[in-house]
């Protein structure tokens, strides 16, 4: 769990305080923290002046404006058929075996998530994830597992 | 800088340089030195030209000679051959699979030959973080054009008279579009680009925006003057932080130079552009939902009328357009309707692009005229299936489109064609598929794929796709009956009539043109228990041909849950309340040896019980079982 702090203030500084303040608000919460907390989702409610269910019902509609908890770097798998027909279930079992977790998990250092997710648009290089924002395309199970480790030693 | 006699348009995209590009440009460097032709040739760096699975390769300019598959070892022998006794080397040039001689000029090899870059005509050749590169390539005429010489009407007309049709899944023509919008009463209003872009096997809307993103603005302004509006956003989806950021950039570089902004190019028109973000919602890309989504609002679909053109964001009139519908804007403008309306076909105009991705040699994006057939794009654009297998089907037009089995191969690509064939154009996704994939597990993926992205507001389109989704499972799984069939295309037949946005109408495509073309394997399914493709798990196993097995030990050290029994040199067994059907064995069996083999149906009850591994005996040149 963090601390939202000044966060939603300043962000709704940036934003504006209005109904399509919103959306950017959130993301940008997402992106420094990778999840809403109820405290941030509440705060926002107050400073845009809507209800909190309101706030919440958006953010439940996206799967990228998670309401649970997540790691540090959240790896996003695509499940969809090009992936999968070159080859995402190896991905995956890799990035279980490394990270001792499973689909839908965080590690208990809250270092890591894994998402299943759908397509991201790099079908031609799949199999294809991403870690954050960023990426990583052409996988096999040697090249994840490089990848990974760069991330584990961050 | 001098001119030099001979140019090498050296390629280092992503693909080139994983294949070593930067090596020859260092040997290229090193031989002509050595060479003394510095001062006649010169190495040009270039951006990725999509022929990705020749690389690294080489384009000699101003001859227009084509050179693949090139290695470090190759260079010295090409320069001296090639640039100092002027005789082009034939073993390096491109030679199709089925004729011997060599294709030289890169305009004359099929993939290229067949394509018509429009939207994609600054693709590797301009860098897309410089505004300078965008104008060079004539970029802002197309503004500049309609702002000192044309009314709006005058460019709706031109964009009417084109032929231009939307290219984000529906068609809708682009021209009509932008005149029920001008003749709304209602201020202000509003231009979109939808970035969205979330079909399966489609990503042409993320390269447009990191290739050359000026393109598409350039198209926005010039809508915006059309409509009257002012102020435009372009909806993204997070997943494209490149694209993103690159729009960002662009957006600033315009307005330094006066091309966004306040008075664009001196005149009293003005034009901002915002950017907007999705936050992983498929439906989103759907225009109503869109538009709620910038409002901040629940972005569950509503049904039109009214059409945004209409009524659209804030309940202002607002057009909404497809990125590539927005970057074939200017070059409409500057090359004329009638230039433009002279390609494609009747009812489809211009070029569209494609991602070809799957079971396919060229896997890449496409841009082609309306009216190419499936067969050259599949053969002589993707130059064919990997690995000899055969062609089964391509799925076009994502979760809204279906699959057009082979026996279709000769049907011209264009928005009615593809629609009488039960599929649609959708954003131009081309998903090839071999012999190797099972046509009812493709079905089951797609509405896997709606189930998971539908907004949940209709209960045809919730339920429907669960209920589907739910007799596909049970049919891969080997538990279908016959009356399965008739469900499906019950079902099928109601979510489509009775949803209240395009993700319901057309979920059920996918199954419906699968039943449709390739009943017989849903049969096989059932009837036989049997995978015809050898693909769905639960109807497969996987054996260890006694005749065969030299008993190497490879698949046993290779198996991960450890379900191989056997020794050094003994027939080797597969636990089968052990196996995954990880497929690992059979990858890793020798070749030459391929003891290991999968089956189907009946074949899997004659298996002979084997039970423990016993010791490999040769006699002439065979095992004994
Ligand atoms: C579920 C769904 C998803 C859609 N996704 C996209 C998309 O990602 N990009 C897009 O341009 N159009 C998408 N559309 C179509 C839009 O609703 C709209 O028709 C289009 O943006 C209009 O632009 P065009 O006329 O230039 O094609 C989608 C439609 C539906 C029903
Ligand atoms: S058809 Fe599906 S996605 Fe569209 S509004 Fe209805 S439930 Fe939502
Ligand atoms: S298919 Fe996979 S699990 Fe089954 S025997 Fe072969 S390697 Fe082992
Ligand atoms: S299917 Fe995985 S990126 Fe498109």
């Amino acid at each position: 769990m963090y601390q939202v702090g000044n966060l939603v203030k300043e962000l709704s500084d940036k934003h504006g305080r209005m109904r399509e303040s919103l959306m950017p608000i959130l993301q940008e919460i997402v992106q420094k923290h990778n999840y809403l907390t109820d405290e941030a989702m509440v705060e926002v409610a107050r400073e845009l002046d809507i209800s909190a269910a309101e706030v919440y019902g958006t953010a439940s509609f996206y799967t990228f404006l998670d309401t649970q908890v997540k790691g540090k770097y959240v790896i996003r798998v695509c499940k969809t058929i090009t992936c999968s027909m070159k080859g995402k279930s190896d991905i995956i079992q890799t990035l279980e075996d490394m990270l001792k977790i499973k689909i839908g998990e965080t590690t208990t250092d809250k270092q890591f998530s894994l998402i299943e997710t759908n397509c991201i648009g790099w079908c031609h290089k799949a199999p294809a994830i991403l870690i954050n924002e960023m990426p990583y395309t052409e996988l096999t199970p040697e090249k994840v597992s490089t990848i990974i480790k760069d991330y584990m030693q961050k | 800088m001098a001119v030099r006699r001979i140019e090498l348009m050296l390629c280092t995209g992503t693909g080139c340089v994983a294949g070593g590009a930067f090596r020859i440009s260092e040997a290229l460097e090193k031989e002509i030195q050595k060479q003394g032709l510095e001062k006649e040739i010169s190495v040009i760096i270039t951006g990725c030209n999509g022929f990705c699975g020749h690389g690294p390769l080489m384009l000699v300019q101003p001859d227009g000679i084509f050179y693949g598959f090139l290695t470090p070892e190759d260079i010295p022998f090409l320069v001296q051959e090639h640039f100092l006794k002027g005789r082009p080397v034939k073993k390096l040039m491109f030679s199709p699979p089925e004729k011997k001689e060599p294709v030289p000029l890169l305009s004359e090899i099929p993939f290229f030959k067949k394509q018509l870059l429009i939207v994609l005509r600054n693709r590797g050749i301009i860098d897309p973080e410089k505004i300078d590169e965008y104008i060079a390539r004539d970029g802002f005429t197309a503004l500049e054009k309609v702002l000192t010489s044309m009314t709006p009407d005058d460019v709706i007309n031109e964009i009417t008279r084109s032929g231009l049709r939307g290219r984000g899944g529906a068609g809708f023509p682009t021209g009509t579009k932008w005149k029920i919008c001008r003749a709304e009463q209602k201020m202000p209003k509003y231009i979109i680009c939808n970035c969205d872009e979330g079909d399966p096997g489609a990503f042409m809307d993320r390269s447009v925006f990191e290739s050359d993103p000026l393109s598409a603005m350039e198209g926005m302004i010039i809508g915006g003057y059309a409509i009257g509006a002012s102020h435009g956003y372009i909806y993204a989806r997070s997943e494209y932080p490149l694209a993103i950021k690159r729009m960002n950039l662009s957006i600033s570089s315009a307005k330094d130079y006066g091309l966004m902004g306040k008075n664009i190019l001196g005149t009293d028109f003005s034009f901002d552009l915002e950017i907007r973000q999705g936050s992983g919602a498929f439906v989103c890309g759907e225009e109503t939902s869109l538009i709620l989504s910038i409002e901040g609002r629940g972005p569950e679909p509503i049904q039109r009328p009214p059409f945004p053109a209409q009524s659209g964001i804030w309940g202002c009139p607002t057009v909404i357009n497809n990125v590539e519908t927005w970057a074939t804007i200017p070059v409409i403008i500057n090359r004329g309707a009638d230039w433009f309306s002279k390609i494609g076909t009747e009812t489809s105009k211009g070029t569209k692009i494609f991602s070809l991705v799957g079971k396919i040699n060229n896997a890449g994006l496409i841009e082609v005229p309306m009216g190419i057939t499936l067969k050259e794009i599949v053969y002589d654009i993707g130059g064919g299936i990997p690995d000899n297998k055969k062609f089964k089907a391509v799925q076009t037009g994502g979760p809204s489109g279906g699959c057009i089995p082979y026996s279709m191969i000769d049907i011209p690509i264009d928005f009615e064609s593809l629609i009488e064939a039960g599929s649609m154009m959708g954003s131009g996704g081309m998903i090839v598929m071999d012999e190797d994939t099972c046509m009812v597990d493709v079905a089951k993926f797609f509405i896997q794929f709606t189930n998971d992205e539908s907004c949940g507001k209709c209960t045809t389109c919730r339920d429907g796709s669960e209920a589907l989704h739910k007799v596909l499972t049970d049919i891969t799984n080997g538990d279908g009956k016959e009356v399965d069939l008739e469900f499906l295309e019950e079902v099928g037949n109601a979510i489509k009539d009775a949803s209240a946005c395009g993700l319901g109408t057309t979920l059920p495509n996918p199954v419906l043109s699968t039943l449709k073309y390739f009943r017989d394997e849903y049969e096989a399914h059932i009837k036989e228990r049997r995978c015809p493709a050898l693909v769905c798990k639960n109807l497969i196993k996987y054996y260890i041909l006694p005749e065969k097995c030299t008993g190497c030990k490879l698949c046993l050290k290779n198996c991960p849950p450890g379900a191989i029994k056997g020794e050094l040199k003994h027939i080797h067994i597969i636990d089968q309340s052990k196996c995954t059907k990880c497929g690992t064995c059979l990858d890793v069996c020798p070749p030459k040896v391929s003891a290991i083999i999968k089956v189907s149906g009946k074949e899997m009850e004659n298996i002979t019980g084997i039970e423990e591994p016993y010791p490999v005996k040769r006699k002439g040149g065979k095992n004994e079982t």
